[in-house]
C-alpha cells in the first residue's frame, strides 16, 4: 500500500508537470489552431538556458532567465516563422513546426552533446517522510509550482482582458479581429506563455530523481503530446486531466515493472502512448475535446 | 479561402508533369508500344484543366470521370500534330536520365552506390508517405514504424534459427524473395491493424496517434530479442532471385566487379519504377481524385459518395506497404538492421522529404528523398572542403547535423517560398499551354 501511495503521489506530481507542457500546447492550438510539434524543443531551450546560467547567476535568476528565454524563443518562432504562414492550411502549418523542431532540436542537442547538465535546483535529493511514505522534495515542489501556475493561468484566461481576447480569437478569429482583438498579439502571447510554461516544466523534468538535462529530455517532453491529445486538443481541462492520467499511468507502469516483465523492459515509457491509443479508440476527439459537428 | 487553396487543390497539375515524365521515361529505353499511349496523354489534358479551374475540389472527385470521355475531342484533334512537330526535350531528358541510372554502377564506387540505394529506398518510402500525407492529407509520424516492420519482417522470415553474438535468434528460413513479399504484406497488415484509428482520426490527432507507433516499435524492437536481436540488431540475409544471389560474391560484368551494391542497384531501380508507376496510376485515377477530395473537403467528399473511413484506412495500408518495401530494401543495403535507426528522426526525415520535394506527387517524393538522403552523404564526403562543417567527433557541426539544419530550414523555406515543393521549379509543359 505504501508503494501504491508513493507511486500515486509521484505520478500526480509528474502528471502536473506534463499538464504544464500540455497546457502550453493547447493554448497555442486554441489561439492559432496550429499544432506545435516544436514544443519539446521550446522546453529544451528553456532548460538549456537555465542549466548554462545557474553557476554564474544562481538558481532563481537563472530560472527566471530560462523562462524568459523560452518565452522569447516561442514568440520569435511565431513572429519570424508562423506569422508568415497565417491563413495557410493547418496541416501545412503543423509540418512547418516540424521543420522548426528539427532546427531547434538539432542545435540544442549539439550544444548539450553527451553531457548531463545539472540545473542547480535548491532541493537536491532530499526527501520528506510522511509516516511510511517517502517522497522527494522535488516532487512536492513540482506539484506545488504546477498547481500554482495552472491556477494562475486559468484565472488569467477567465478574467483578464488578455484571456478574453484569447478566448475570442479561439472562438472565431474573424469576428474577434473585427472587434478589435489583435490576432498577431494573441498568437505571439500564446507562444510566449507556452514557452514559459515549458521552461518551468523543463526544470521539473530534469531534477531528482532524473539525472539532469540531457538529449533524452526532449523524449520525456514528448509525453505531453499524448497528454494533450487524450484530454482533447482544444480543452484546457483536457490538458490537465490528460497530464495527470499520463503521469499516473507512467508512474504505475514503471513502479510495477517487475510484475509486468512479460511486457518487456521500459514499459513505463510506452504506457502513456498505449493509454492514448485506447482513449482515441473510444473517443476520437479525446476525453474533453469538442466533437466536430458538421452542417452540410 | 483563396489563400488556403494554394497548396491544396492545385495538385491535379503537379501530378501532371510526373505523369508525362514517367510516361516518356518508360517509352525511351524499353517499351516502344507505349508510343501508342502517347495520344492518350494530351487526351487527359482538358481533364486536368477542368479539375484545375474548378475551385470546388469536391467537384473534381467523381464527375471528372464522365467528362473525360466526351469533351476532350476538339483539342486532341489539334494537338497531336503540334506535339509531333516539336522536338520534346523532356523525352530526351528522361532517356538520358534512365541511361545514366542504368550505367552508374559501372562507374561509381561502393560509397556512392550505397548512398544512391538509400536514396532509392527512401524514395519508395516517401512515395508511400506522399500518398497518405500529401494526397490524402493524413499526417503520419509513424512511417519509421512500418519501415521497421518491413526490414525486420524480412530478416525474421528469411533468416534461419541461428546464434548471433551469443544470442539465439528465431527465423523461418523462407526463400528470400518470398520473405520480401511477405514482409511487405506484413507491413500492410500492421497498417490494417491500425485502421480503426487511421480511419477515424485526422490532422494532429492522427499525427500524434501515429507517434505512438514509433514508441511501440522501438519497445518491441528492443525487447523481442528472439526475433529482432535486441540492441545489436540482426544481420540481413542477402536477397536471392531465381537462383541469382544479390550478395557480395564478385561477378565481373564488362570488366567491372559487381558486388552486392551493384546488383541491388538494378533491383532498386525496378522496384522504384514499379512503385512510382503504381502510385501515379492511383493518383491519376478515381482513387486519387477521391483522396484529394478527402484532403480538401472531407464532408463534401463524403457527400459525393467517397467512403471516408474506408478510403483513409485503405490509403494508410497502401502507404505502410510502400514503407515496408522501402524497409526491405534498406535492410538489404545496410546488411544489418539496428533498432535505433527506426526512431522518430527517421519519420521526420520522411516528412521533410515530401514537403521539400512537393506534396501529393510521385516526382515530389522522389526529388525530396534524393535531396534529404544524399545531403548527409555529400556533406560527409566533402566535409573538410566545406566551411562550417567538420568531421564527426571533432566538436564542430558534424555533417549529419549540418544536413539536418539544411533540411529543417528547407522545410520551412519551401513551404514559405515554394509551395508545391522543388518539383515546382521545373515548369510543367502542361501549365505553359
Amino acid at each position: 500500500m505504501t508503494t501504491f501511495t508513493e507511486l500515486l503521489l509521484g505520478g500526480l506530481s509528474m502528471g502536473s508537470v506534463y499538464a504544464l507542457i500540455a497546457l502550453g500546447f493547447v493554448v497555442i492550438f486554441k489561439a492559432t489552431e496550429v499544432v506545435n510539434f516544436a514544443h519539446a524543443s521550446l522546453l529544451l531551450a528553456g532548460g538549456y538556458v537555465t542549466a548554462v546560467l545557474h553557476d554564474d547567476l544562481g538558481f532563481w535568476p537563472a530560472l527566471a532567465v530560462g523562462i524568459a528565454g523560452a518565452a522569447v524563443v516561442g514568440s520569435a518562432v511565431d513572429f519570424l516563422v508562423m506569422r508568415r504562414y497565417r491563413g495557410s492550411d493547418h496541416s501545412v502549418l503543423a509540418i512547418v513546426t516540424i521543420g522548426v523542431d528539427i532546427l531547434l532540436t538539432t542545435e540544442l542537442t549539439r550544444l548539450i552533446g553527451t553531457d548531463v547538465m545539472a540545473l542547480g535546483d535548491p532541493w537536491g535529493d532530499r526527501v520528506v517522510n510522511l509516516g511510511e511514505i517517502t517522497i522527494a522534495q522535488t516532487r512536492i515542489a513540482a506539484f506545488a509550482a504546477a498547481a500554482l501556475l495552472i491556477t494562475a493561468f486559468l484565472l488569467a484566461f477567465r478574467y483578464t482582458s488578455w484571456g478574453v481576447a484569447m478566448r475570442a480569437a479561439a472562438e472565431n478569429p474573424q469576428t474577434a479581429a473585427l472587434m478589435g482583438v489583435r490576432l498577431g498579439r494573441v498568437s505571439m502571447s500564446a507562444w510566449a506563455v507556452a514557452g514559459a510554461l515549458a521552461a518551468v516544466a523543463a526544470l521539473f523534468l530534469t531534477v531528482f530523481p532524473t539525472p539532469g538535462l540531457e538529449r533524452a529530455t526532449s523524449l520525456a517532453a514528448l509525453k505531453a503530446f499524448p497528454a494533450a491529445i487524450l484530454g482533447g486538443l482544444d480543452s484546457t481541462t483536457g490538458a490537465l486531466a490528460g497530464g495527470l492520467i499520463v503521469g499516473v499511468t507512467e508512474s504505475f507502469a514503471t513502479g510495477y515493472q517487475s510484475e509486468l516483465t512479460f511486457l518487456g523492459g521500459g514499459i513505463g515509457d510506452l504506457a502513456p502512448y498505449l493509454v492514448m491509443l485506447l482513449v482515441l479508440l473510444a473517443r476520437p476527439a479525446g476525453l474533453f475535446g469538442t466533437k466536430e459537428l458538421a452542417r452540410v | 479561402m483563396s489563400d488556403t487553396s494554394r497548396p491544396g487543390p492545385v495538385t491535379p497539375a503537379p501530378d501532371a508533369p510526373a505523369g508525362q515524365a514517367a510516361d516518356s521515361g518508360t517509352a525511351g529505353p524499353s517499351v516502344p508500344e507505349s508510343a501508342a499511349s502517347k495520344p492518350s496523354a494530351p487526351a487527359a489534358v482538358p481533364d486536368a484543366h477542368a479539375a484545375d479551374t474548378d475551385t470546388e475540389p469536391a467537384a473534381s472527385a467523381t464527375p471528372a470521370e464522365p467528362s473525360a470521355a466526351e469533351p476532350p475531342e476538339p483539342p486532341t484533334a489539334v494537338r497531336p500534330t503540334w506535339l509531333r512537330a516539336r522536338p520534346r526535350p523532356r523525352a530526351y531528358a528522361w532517356v538520358a536520365l534512365s541511361l545514366l541510372l542504368l550505367a552508374l554502377p559501372f562507374y561509381l564506387d561502393r560509397f556512392w552506390l550505397q548512398a544512391g540505394l538509400f536514396a532509392m529506398a527512401a524514395a519508395i518510402g516517401a512515395i508511400g508517405l506522399n500518398l497518405l500525407t500529401g494526397a490524402t492529407g493524413q499526417l503520419s509520424m509513424g512511417h519509421a514504424f512500418f519501415l521497421a516492420v518491413g526490414a525486420y519482417g524480412y530478416c525474421v522470415l528469411a533468416g534461419g534459427n541461428e546464434v548471433e553474438s551469443g544470442h539465439q535468434l528465431t527465423g523461418f528460413g523462407l526463400p528470400t524473395w518470398l520473405a520480401a513479399v511477405l514482409a511487405v504484406c506484413l507491413a500492410g497488415l500492421a497498417g490494417g491493424v491500425f485502421s480503426p484509428i487511421a480511419g477515424r482520426l485526422r490532422g494532429a490527432y492522427l499525427g500524434i496517434a501515429t507517434l505512438a507507433l514509433i514508441f511501440v516499435g522501438q519497445h518491441v524492437l528492443f525487447n523481442a530479442r528472439d526475433l529482432t536481436g535486441g540492441f545489436n540488431g540482426r544481420s540481413v540475409p542477402p536477397l536471392s532471385l531465381f537462383g541469382f544471389d544479390f550478395d557480395d560474391a564478385e561477378l565481373v560484368v564488362a570488366a567491372v566487379p559487381f558486388q552486392s551494391m551493384e546488383k541491388l542497384w538494378y533491383v532498386a531501380l525496378v522496384a522504384l519504377l514499379a512503385c512510382g508507376l503504381f502510385a501515379r496510376g492511383v493518383l491519376r485515377g478515381r482513387p486519387g481524385r477521391a483522396m484529394n477530395a478527402l484532403r480538401d473537403h472531407r464532408i463534401a467528399a463524403g457527400v459525393m459518395g467517397v467512403p471516408v473511413a474506408r478510403y483513409r484506412a485503405a490509403v494508410f495500408v497502401l502507404s505502410s506497404m510502400y514503407a515496408g518495401l522501402a524497409g526491405v530494401l534498406l535492410a538489404l543495403v545496410f546488411q544489418r538492421t539496428v533498432p535505433e535507426y527506426f526512431g522518430m528522426i527517421l519519420s521526420l526525415e520522411y516528412l521533410a522529404m515530401i514537403v521539400i520535394g512537393g506534396l501529393g506527387t510521385v516526382a515530389g517524393a522522389v526529388v525530396g528523398a534524393v535531396f534529404v538522403s544524399l545531403l548527409p552523404q555529400v556533406l560527409t564526403r566533402w566535409s573538410d572542403a566545406l566551411p562550417l562543417v567538420s568531421a564527426p567527433g571533432t566538436g564542430g557541426v558534424s555533417p549529419g547535423e549540418a544536413s539536418r539544419y539544411l533540411y529543417g530550414a528547407a522545410v520551412v523555406a519551401v513551404v514559405l517560398f515554394l509551395p508545391g515543393g522543388l518539383t515546382r521549379l521545373v515548369p510543367s509543359s502542361r501549365e505553359k499551354k
